[in-house]
């Protein structure tokens, strides 16, 4: 498997920036090699996934969520160097993710219902699905320019209010709206060109 | 025209709320966390009477070392080397 050749590659950025930057691939090696700015930015690319599957799709309480979470990213930096494939690294992750949630299903019904003999709740496979769209959409929005990606993340995915975004970026009230659609527009024209039969998906969108 | 319009395109954008940042900020310092842990565990192995004190109290002797152990992510794995 690749190593990380440089390791001053990945110096100096915000694990954001990295993770709009480097494939998974790269992400990996540069993780292997020790590269703990790119451990930042893999956990940058992959806790809203990890924490989406554990709270959306399996419906965990927050505390257990919570330790789902934090044994899959201590599993995946013990584990990074028995993935076979670097490109593989999101399945690999949400296969984790999904073991460990039905762990925590199965502990927690043997404590709570054993007397029912009714078996745990297994994920939601529609909403599954529709992370791994999620991704991708995500994957997109991380190609825009940073004004873009800020305001669609802040309106969508935090759920802020246009005071709070206006507050935040320093813009008129006024203007949030037209430039979320804007924003969104080009999203979309990103995400088609993604999608279109021997397109780039790396492909930065200016 | 896409499969994608914009409708969907933003409720996929709602469907990945970032984690607590506190999650996050744990799991970025796993490295860090590592390095820490392997030097204590080598040092209970050294020093018998620190690894009592790890075992007696292992929150108070982290705060001793200027580990903070209600945010460091890799306790119960100390709790459970030291206890070998």
């Amino acid at each position: 498997m690749e190593a990380a050749r440089d390791p001053r590659e990945a110096a100096s950025r915000s694990p954001a920036a990295l993770s709009a930057e480097l494939s998974d691939a790269r992400l990996v090696a540069l993780c292997r090699g020790g590269d703990e700015e790119a451990w930042g930015a893999l956990v940058e690319r992959f806790s809203r996934y990890v924490y989406a599957i554990a709270v959306q799709a399996f419906r965990l309480p927050q505390q257990d969520a919570e330790d789902v979470f934090q044994e899959v990213f201590a599993r995946v930096f013990e584990r990074l160097d028995t993935l076979r494939e670097d490109e593989a690294v999101r399945p690999w992750i949400a296969q984790l993710t999904r073991r460990l949630c039905i762990d925590r299903l199965r502990s927690g019904s043997r404590e709570v219902v054993a007397d029912t003999e009714e078996l745990p709740d297994g994920p939601d496979e529609d909403v599954l699905a529709r992370l791994e769209e999620a991704f991708d959409v995500h994957d997109a929005l991380a190609a825009l320019p940073e004004h873009c990606r800020e305001i669609l993340d802040r309106f969508f995915a935090r759920d802020e209010s246009y005071r709070a975004i206006g507050d935040a970026l320093e813009l008129p009230a006024g203007t949030i709206a037209s430039r979320i659609s804007r924003c969104l527009d080009r999203l979309r024209q990103a995400f088609d060109g993604r999608n279109e039969p021997g397109s780039a998906s790396s492909e930065q969108v200016t | 025209m896409s499969g994608y319009d914009i409708e969907r395109l933003s409720r996929l954008i709602g469907m990945l709320p970032p984690a607590p940042a506190a999650w996050t900020r744990a799991a970025r310092e796993l490295p860090r966390a590592r390095r820490e842990l392997d030097g204590i565990v080598e040092r209970a192995e050294a020093d018998a009477e620190f690894r009592r004190a790890l075992i007696a109290d292992l929150e108070s002797a982290l705060r001793a070392e200027g580990v903070e152990p209600t945010t460091w992510p890799l306790l119960d794995e100390l709790r459970r080397r030291v206890s070998e």
